[in-house]
């Protein structure tokens, strides 16, 4: 303990004392330098932890709903415009993002445990797991969707008579939001047993 | 001599069929067997909401909108989440008729019976192709106009 103290009291003091041999510009300077460099790989961390590569490595996902996404809208279409995994399931602002990355742990915790690694425990799991995303989504009011989809800027006149009649109503009032109505468009549904709408 | 009418027999089949070949036409068209042709451009799904004519009485609707990834399987089925008896007055969509409560002794069920359960296997999407074939069905109504005409 005592020694612990002496490194730690060693290197207090290594901080607390002015420089003797470096300019004080070099060490702004290579501060600021540095800093770039650190923030730029944080961030290029943190943007390869929302690769598909990165989430199908360590969330069970690759055989199920990773591959049910991939013949929806949001993965394939006309415009090449591709919604990835955290496009939907990561907040972007970044306090949110780091509470969801943690929570996420959990998760792979599940992938090293198997506790969904057949497609039986998966389908006897797809509920709750699906009912938590949409728990998720109501109390932010659908906010991955509309990271995209933003409601100032829909055109009515270009969406179908019933898109548009349910949009310029409930959407419009707030009564309602994207999760409500559209469920199941990425992945496919469990069992809707009770679940409002259906 | 048997040699002679085996032959010709052959020879006969092999020119009939040459040339039965270049006059069939087929939606193939011109394209060998062994080619691949270019395949035509996908068509549209109507998607107006509109309800359309039936042909006749019997006919199961056709689907007025895009039906693209709706889910119908044991789970769930996106199709009755507007148009089962419960969900019409907020969808506002037609509810599945009576028939599809009865079982095939005519029984009616509290709920669709599992028979009529897959939507799709009678009612379907239009698309906006051009249809390939001929068709020369004609309306009831009009076959009674002009019997009577006559």
């Amino acid at each position: 303990m005592t020694k612990l103290k002496k490194i730690i009291k060693f290197y207090w003091n290594v901080i607390r004392r002015p420089s003797v041999h470096y300019s004080l510009g070099f060490l702004t300077m290579g501060g600021f330098i540095m800093g770039i460099f650190f923030w730029g790989g944080f961030n290029t961390a943190l943007e390869f932890t929302n690769t598909e590569e990165f989430c199908t490595g360590c969330h069970e996902m690759r055989e199920n709903v990773y591959a049910e996404l991939q013949h929806t809208i949001h993965f394939s279409n006309r415009s090449g415009v591709r919604a990835k995994c955290s496009d939907c399931h990561v907040p972007h602002d970044w306090t949110d993002k780091i509470a969801r990355k943690m929570q996420a742990s959990k998760e792979v915790w599940g992938k090293v445990f198997g506790t969904i690694d057949t497609p039986e425990k998966f389908e006897a799991k797809r509920r709750e797991l699906a009912e938590r995303e949409w728990t998720r989504l109501k109390a932010n009011d659908s906010l991955e969707c509309r990271n995209c989809h933003n409601f100032d800027y829909m055109d009515f006149t270009r969406q179908s008579k019933r898109a548009s009649e349910q949009h310029s109503t409930a959407l419009a009032k707030g009564e309602k939001t994207c999760i409500d109505c559209h469920k199941g468009i990425a992945h496919q549904l469990p069992d809707m047993t009770g679940v409002e709408g259906w | 001599m048997k040699i002679f009418i085996v032959s010709t027999l052959v020879l006969t089949f092999t020119v009939t069929l040459v040339h039965a070949q270049e006059n069939i036409a087929t939606l193939r068209g011109d394209t060998k067997l062994s080619q691949e042709d270019t395949p035509p451009l996908m068509s549209k799904v109507l998607n107006e909401d509109i309800k359309r004519k039936r042909n006749y009485p019997m006919q199961p609707p056709t689907i007025p909108h895009k039906i693209d990834n709706y889910q119908v399987d044991l789970k769930t089925n996106k199709c009755l989440s507007c148009h089962s008896r419960k969900r019409t007055e907020e969808s506002q969509a037609p509810m599945i008729s009576v028939t599809h409560y009865m079982d095939r002794d005519g029984n009616f069920l509290a709920d669709v019976s599992p028979r009529r359960y897959f939507c799709g296997q009678c009612h379907v999407i239009q698309t906006d192709a051009k249809p390939v074939v001929g068709n020369e069905f004609i309306d009831i109504d009009d076959l009674l106009t002009v019997e009577q005409g006559q």
